[in-house]
């Protein structure tokens, strides 16, 4: 708050009631509260007719992974960035379910350094699990998915990393690879810490695929690439958003 | 003299997974279950080596799915307690937690790593609110001092767990290192404490006991100590040994050993026994899934897989840390050179 005051930002410690009774302040919302405080938030900042990302996994709105759907989710008033582990894995399982048939099950096993994980996303571990699972379902096709996440209290803090294993009928691992590469390409535009540091190779009948998020190390420490890549995808949504809306702008005043 | 009680809590089913890679079938759950009870054990524990909704391709895929083990348990046990292990992380309260409790669960045991009780807030109270007992588990608690270690375990307590069992996962513990542990448990909280051991130094029985001393009120044993490595705290012998010192389990010793050949017959394809490497994992405190990368980093750089085990150890490294072998395996080769000159 006080590096924000420092840059000439409004703060408020009030959470939504500041909006409420500001309203004029902003004209999108970032919501990095919790799941549940979003479900209390969404409706009163739908009567303010603001523009919510939704950090939480309260999975309001559309499900937003800008790598994929980045154009659908433009036309949404409320998008939901999933979870940390959603924006590392989907991306790959979206990759899996294009170029796979037949994509039985899905699992991601995300783990995040202990000091990284703060209490809202320590109290929300549930909504974390069904939040990946329905994303990770929803973007690749799967019939079953799952999501374990682990917090690791390692020191010196260990980097995020997610490890996405699939079953698939006939696995195509040179389609796969071609696919996922343009996609790493496009999120390492959001997320420079972005790499995939396994596979996809096949191991025991099944597609695995590591991937490790660097945080930029700017204001959290890099291990922290959980929280990073959550907030670039918010931030190249809303980047998006302004485009749009710049753009809007141009064709009114031209 | 006022006879003092030990509640025995049975994870034959549920730790002893993890050594036929979550194997157990529903006639080796019904079997067991029937002589635990018929033993009169106070709980018996079921499930995936890492708990309700553990089975992955990650840990391994349970050969019986959690509804069906839990269905099989629940119809075998008549007097003792269906217990079921919840690691946050795996298993949820919508997906895992409530079906179970559905199924006449009697006793959860939530869990985390020794650091991170806060995860385990919404699933213990969830558990009380639903009305069954709630215990708390602290695994890898070596890793901490007696003092942070009572700071968890009294997060737990005002969850709402009616109870906290340490966990000695690595087998490390000599029994002052118990001892000193639930005597600060037991000052400093207003609940039951429980301990969990392994036997990779040999010492399962004998902590067990200590902790007994000391004032845990819980002790957690497998029938012949199956378990992963090493194995657990070998049930049939504390009992006979709790029997000796005069506490009072409530299991009829025979009764308990015929269980235990029963479990040797069915369940295990070898007893557990305390390889050389469970000797050093087990010294250096380091997590028993280590053993099989360490061991062929340690041949592929040419290295002592035990060198690695005590450094890796050293360092504290923790489950999900298993890159850090290869480093520490470089960092001893490198030394060994130097050695050599």
């Amino acid at each position: 708050m006080v590096k924000a005051l420092s840059l000439g930002v409004t703060v408020s410690a009030d959470g939504v009631d500041y909006i409420v009774r500001n309203p004029g302040c902003c004209d999108l919302v970032f919501d990095a509260t919790s799941a549940k405080s979003h479900l209390e938030h969404a409706p009163i900042l739908k009567k303010l007719g603001k523009r919510v990302i939704d950090l939480t996994p309260a999975k309001v709105g559309l499900m937003s992974v800008p790598s994929v759907n980045l154009a659908d989710s433009l036309a949404e008033i409320n998008v939901n960035m999933v979870t940390c582990g959603g924006q590392a894995s989907i991306p790959v399982a979206y990759a899996i379910g294009q170029t796979q048939t037949d994509v039985d099950y899905i699992e991601v096993v995300s783990s995040i350094a202990s000091r990284s994980a703060g209490p809202a996303t320590r109290q929300n571990l549930d909504e974390y699990i069904k939040t990946t699972e329905d994303g990770l379902k929803e973007f690749s096709g799967a019939k079953r998915t799952k999501a374990i996440l682990n917090l690791n209290p390692a020191e010196p803090c260990v980097d995020m990393q997610a490890t996405i294993f699939a079953k698939v009928k006939a696995p195509d691992i040179g389609k796969l690879s071609d696919v996922l590469k343009g996609l790493v390409e496009k999120i390492r535009q959001y997320v420079p810490g972005y790499e995939v540091i396994l596979g996809p190779i096949i191991e025991n009948d099944r597609i695995v695929v590591m991937v490790r998020v660097r945080g930029l190390g700017d204001y959290l420490p890099a291990y922290a690439g959980n929280l990073d890549i959550i907030n670039c995808a918010a931030i190249a949504m809303a980047e998006e958003y302004a485009k749009a809306a710049g753009n809007q702008h141009s064709e009114r005043d031209g | 003299m006022l006879e003092r009680k030990i509640v025995i809590s049975d994870p034959t089913l549920r730790d002893g997974n993890h050594a036929v890679r979550h194997e157990l079938r529903v006639e080796q759950i019904a079997a067991y279950c029937e002589a635990a009870d018929a033993a009169c054990v106070s709980i018996v524990e079921v499930g995936h080596g890492n708990g309700l909704g553990a089975s992955s391709l990650q840990l391994g895929e349970s050969a019986t799915p959690d509804h069906i083990a839990l269905a099989t348990a629940r119809a075998h046990l008549k007097t003792s307690k269906l217990g079921i292990h919840v690691i946050p992380g795996f298993a949820t309260i919508e997906r895992d937690l409530k079906p179970a409790l559905e199924q006449g669960v009697d006793v959860v045991r939530v869990a985390s790593h020794c650091t991170e009780a806060d995860i385990c807030e919404r699933h213990i109270s969830f558990s009380r609110s639903m009305g069954v007992e709630v215990w708390g588990c602290l695994m890898m608690s070596h890793m901490i001092s007696p003092a942070l270690l009572l700071e968890q375990a009294r997060k737990m307590e005002s969850y709402g767990a009616e109870g906290v069992v340490f966990m000695d996962s690595s087998g490390h513990y000599i029994p002052d290192d118990v001892r000193q542990r639930v005597e600060a448990l037991v000052d400093g909280l207003s609940i039951a404490v429980g301990f969990h051991g392994h036997n990779n130094l040999g010492l399962a029985v004998a902590n067990s006991i200590v902790a007994a001393d000391s004032g845990a009120t819980l002790l957690d044993a497998c029938a012949r100590g199956f378990g992963a490595g090493a194995g657990n705290t070998q049930l049939e012998v504390l009992v006979a040994v709790l029997e000796r010192l005069g506490y009072s389990t409530g299991i009829d010793l025979y009764k308990m050993l015929d269980a235990a050949d029963l479990a040797e017959k069915i369940l295990m394809k070898v007893i557990p026994t305390i390889s050389s490497v469970s000797v050093v994992s087990g010294m250096a405190g380091v997590f028993s899934g280590f053993m099989r990368p360490v061991t062929r980093i340690a041949h592929e750089f040419g290295v002592d897989p035990r060198d690695v085990f005590f450094e890796l150890g050293r360092r504290k490294i923790v489950a999900g840390q298993e890159d850090l072998i290869l480093e520490v395996a470089k960092e001893l080769a490198v030394r060994t050179v130097k050695g050599c000159q």
